[in-house]
């Protein structure tokens, strides 16, 4: 039986106002990509660019300003959009050709190769791009524009969904800060420091590796040794952002520091991609191809960096400390402390999942020994580092982050990337699951088990399965986006940072029950 | 092996069944008459809503069933012959057990107003209720208009569920003020603005009289008792509370009252049949809880218990502190203890107000001893944790208000009010001292 009708409630009419606005300002960048000679570049792209943010403002004035702050998920499931209904099968489809386009066809977009000038889209671009960085854009330029927009826009719109919610306002203002500063505005100054005699490579500084795969890449770590002070600080800035930075903040307040209030991916899938949240899947199924999937890209680009690096490194010590030698030794060194150490500590709250990051650990280290056994010319085993390389940044970089990444938002939801295949999410995670004070606290017996929480997390949580058990919510996915305790009718759900005792707590515990009957319920 | 038989798929059953599984390999049958699996009954407003599909209001995916090996049986159940230990159903077939837990939860109160049958006139309980409304009111031009009788949690989910699609709604409440037989006054009159804010017509003090039919058999308009007036509608809610849905128990010889009667271990009058959940009457009421609770929460607890009994270790109901939440359109409530709408001679309350008029709280404490007994909160989560420990300890209310910050549940980053309601408290203090 289908209790879903046709949507009972239509766009009103400002809405569809609104809609059309914004339409015209995207229909002037198609006008653009099939070459229409627009007269006053800077003028289509400012009008462009304005009628989108616009639209989106309007409609979002309507949605929700005209009605008493609160939870706003009326309709979300009737709405063709964000349903898998037609509009929104067709948005999956028109975002996946943009990104095979963006990644593997740019000059279709109007990028000028061998030196020839931009035509198209990318052209309408070469304004702005001119005046941040001074140079002409690139289908990188016009891609991160869009997306800049895409956060501020419906960022705005996320703003007024929640306006009730202040740790929602401040997050979202958080990740429209650092889209705007650090992924979109800074690289682009950084750029007009460039000179023939000092170059700095494109660095977003919250871009971390493994998200950041290229970052050791050796043309970059040149770029950085080259550029003295400053490349130095750069480059030490990037190891630390692993090695320290990250584990102290997730240590403190969980992965959500950076899935939720940092990360451009994060900021896209919180903003534009909030519409689709409720399209995860919560199977347990789609939980074990998560958990795979995940750490296996996370064993893949810790292979391939490990082979990049090697690659270009030297064998004389003499010339420069750091050898291939040395360098495999480290990261071995460095994962076996890593693994001895959870389990030697964490074994208990890993249980079952001890074994599958055993196998993890195993793989790497087969691997790095190969390398040094085995590899000669440049090549581990058969492979090249150069093939891992464009293997990874093609299947995982291209594809998976971005084609499948984003333009299944309207099909698996917003976070297909970070949940499935991001190698820094997985990482976070394992930090956030044995080593942080971070949980989602369930309030005693309250929860009534309606699902709102499952079916609105973004990562696929059954969140749920937890609540009516009276069980906190500790889980290496789980972002800290904080909407399962927005749309809780009866406040069971409470992100915290608190004592490590008792964070994991896999008993039933049900208040308001008599305390003999705990006992007898939690007896195993 | 034992068959235990569970007649219900709601909460308590559920409940009884999953905790018989854990602790033993007994034969388990559920049986329904409503739904194939396990949902929430309290979600079923929000599939009306578009908020979720009827899927994610089921709490197990289908194979969890099967992989736990509790069958589930789809049928209504018309008899029970407790001499032959067997179940008869409508259409004949016949099930022996040797455990019989009822767990049929309620229906929707109807008093006998002229025309309370017609089509379009529907309680908000079941599943089916939710098929009948979708039917009756898909959007706001089938549907221009409804009205609901009867001012209680139902009653305002069914005002939220049919504003969500745009339909106006007369929402009849016999109270001079929403649900002031649980609210105390001052929080009772808050949700009576908060409705109205919602552009809900809230009739207070209302009563309906009769439900006019059209020529077709369906609503067309009802008509308030005091007032004579006629109100248009194509749909009337009737929310006027729920009571045990026992009809088929009549004869049986299962002691019933308004519900299934059975003592502190949820035993029936006949061995080997228990009830819990909506449909079970205490002998005696608990405390100074109801005889009958129809909540959710006490629902599960007695599935607990019972569970505990049938696999050998025979335990009495007892439960813990009270508590309770709902959520009134947009502002959630809570309760912890007991704060009643009318002070108890040995209760003394005080009432905080926030000047937006969407967060309140009432503590309730007493008089001689000055021990706190129990809070309702408005719009400000609490943590029931320490409540519950408060509650136990029997904290004095000096306490409780010098330290409600650490029972704050409020997401993080929010606006907090301790101070401001402390400073309250103290002066109300020193007026009354």
């Amino acid at each position: 039986m289908s209790l879903a009708s046709p949507e009972p409630k239509g766009l009103s009419t400002k809405q569809k106002i609104a809609s059309a606005i914004g339409l015209i300002g995207l229909f002037v960048l198609v006008l653009a990509l099939f070459n229409t000679t627009l007269p006053n570049k800077p003028v289509f792209l400012s009008l462009s660019l304005g009628l989108i943010t616009l639209g989106t403002i309007v409609f979002a004035n309507d949605a929700y300003l005209t009605k008493l702050a609160g939870i706003k998920n009326d309709g979300v499931w009737f709405k063709s959009i964000s349903s898998r209904g037609l509009i929104g099968w067709l948005t999956g489809v028109g975002l996946t050709t943009f990104y095979v386009v963006l990644y593997f066809y740019a000059e279709l977009l109007g990028l000028g190769t061998n030196g020839e000038p931009n035509t198209g889209l990318v052209a309408l671009f070469d304004p702005l791009s001119k005046i941040l960085s001074g140079n002409p854009a690139s289908q990188w330029f016009v891609y991160g524009t869009l997306y800049t927009i895409a956060i501020l826009a419906f960022g705005y719109k996320f703003l007024l969904k929640y306006r009730h919610n202040r740790y929602q306002q401040i997050r979202t203002g958080s990740v429209m800060f650092f889209q705007l500063g650090f992924a979109f505005l800074i690289p682009e100054f950084m750029a007009r420091l460039n000179s023939d005699t000092f170059s700095l490579p494109y660095y977003d500084l919250k871009n971390i590796w493994p998200l950041n795969y290229y970052n050791f890449e050796q043309y970059r770590i040149n770029d950085f040794l080259s550029a003295g002070n400053i490349g130095l600080a750069l480059l030490i800035f990037g190891v630390a952002s692993i090695f320290i930075i990250t584990p102290i903040l997730t240590y403190k307040y969980g992965k959500r520091w950076y899935c939720s209030w940092v990360c451009g991916c994060g900021g896209l899938a919180e903003t534009a991609g909030d519409s689709f949240r409720q399209l995860s899947s919560k199977k347990l199924s789609a939980w074990r191809i998560e958990r795979w999937l995940i750490h296996t890209v996370l064993v893949f680009v810790v292979v391939m960096t490990t082979a990049v690096v090697h690659s270009y490194l030297g064998d004389d010590s003499s010339k420069y400390w750091l050898t291939k030698k040395s360098f495999l030794i480290s990261v071995a060194s460095f994962l076996t402390l890593v693994f001895a150490g959870v389990m030697i500590f964490k074994r208990k709250e890993l249980a079952k999942d001890a074994q599958y990051g055993a196998i993890g650990y195993f793989v790497i280290l087969a691997v790095l020994f190969g390398i040094h056994f085995l590899s000669g010319d440049g090549k581990i085993f058969i492979l090249k580092a150069e093939t891992l390389r464009s293997t990874y940044g093609f299947a995982i970089g291209a594809i998976f982050s971005g084609v499948v990444g984003t333009g299944f938002y309207p099909i698996l939801g917003n976070r297909v990337w970070c949940r499935f295949g991001c190698p820094m999410a997985a990482i976070l995670g394992f930090q956030q699951r044995l080593f942080s004070k971070f949980r989602i606290t369930t309030n005693g017996g309250q929860c009534i088990s309606c699902g709102n929480c499952s079916t609105y997390c973004e990562m696929g949580i059954d969140v749920r399965s937890y609540a009516q058990k009276g069980e906190n919510i500790v889980r290496s996915s789980c972002v800290g986006c904080g909407i399962c305790a927005a749309v809780c009718p009866r406040g069971v759900l409470k992100l915290e940072n608190d004592k490590l005792d008792g964070r994991i707590n896999p008993n039933e515990i049900l208040l308001g029950n008599d305390v003999d009957l705990m006992n007898y319920v939690n007896q195993k | 092996m034992e068959h235990i038989v569970i007649i219900g798929n709601g909460i308590s059953g559920v409940t009884a069944a999953r905790h018989i599984r854990k602790m033993s390999d007994k034969k388990i049958t559920i049986i329904s008459a409503e739904t194939d699996y396990f949902f929430s009954r309290t979600a079923l407003m929000y599939v009306y809503m578009g908020h979720m599909k009827f899927e994610h209001t089921q709490p197990y995916e289908n194979w969890f069933w099967e992989k736990n090996n509790i069958g589930l049986k789809q049928g209504f159940v018309s008899k029970i012959n407790h001499e032959a230990s067997e179940l008869i159903f409508s259409d004949g077939e016949k099930l022996t057990y040797d455990q019989l837990i009822i767990a049929v939860g309620s229906k929707p109160n109807k008093f006998g107003w002229p025309g309370q049958d017609l089509d379009g006139v529907m309680g908000m309980y079941h599943k089916q209720d939710l098929e009948n409304l979708e039917k009756y009111a898909p959007t706001n031009k089938e549907c221009k208009h409804a009205v609901i009788v009867g001012g209680g949690l139902i009653g305002i989910e069914l005002a939220e569920m049919l504003r969500s699609r745009d339909i106006p709604v007369t929402f009849l409440v016999r109270e001079e003020s929403f649900w002031n037989g649980v609210l105390p006054a001052g929080e009772s009159a808050m949700i009576n603005r908060h409705i109205k804010n919602h552009h809900i017509d809230l009739r207070l003090s209302s009563n309906l009289k009769e439900i006019i039919a059209d020529e077709n058999g369906k609503v067309k308009a009802v008509v308030v008792q005091e007032t004579g007036e006629v109100i248009d509608c194509d749909v009337v809610g009737l929310t006027a509370g729920v009571s045990p849905n026992v009809d088929f128990l009549q004869d049986s010889g299962i002691e019933l009252g308004r519900g299934v009667k059975v003592n502190r271990f949820l035993e029936t009058n006949i061995p080997n049949i228990y009830a819990i959940g909506d449909c079970a009457e205490q002998h005696e009421a608990i405390g100074l809880r109801r005889p009958i609770e129809a909540v959710w929460y006490t629902g599960r607890m007695m599935g607990e218990t019972v569970a505990q009994t049938i696999c050998g270790n025979r335990t009495e109901y007892k439960p813990g502190h009270w508590f309770n939440s709902a959520k009134f359109l947009d502002i959630e409530y809570q309760t912890y203890g007991w704060v009643f709408a009318r002070p108890k001679e040995y209760e003394e309350q005080f009432h905080w107000i926030h000047e937006d008029d969407t967060k309140c709280i009432t503590v309730s404490f007493h008089k001689g001893t000055q021990d706190f007994l129990g809070i309702n909160n408005f719009g400000i989560r609490m943590r029931h944790e320490v409540f519950d420990r408060w509650l136990t300890e029997k904290k004095d209310i000096n306490f409780v208000m010098q330290h409600l910050g650490e029972a704050n549940f409020d997401p993080e980053l929010y606006t907090k009010y301790e101070s401001e309601i402390l400073s309250a408290f103290k002066k109300s203090q020193l007026q009354t001292a």
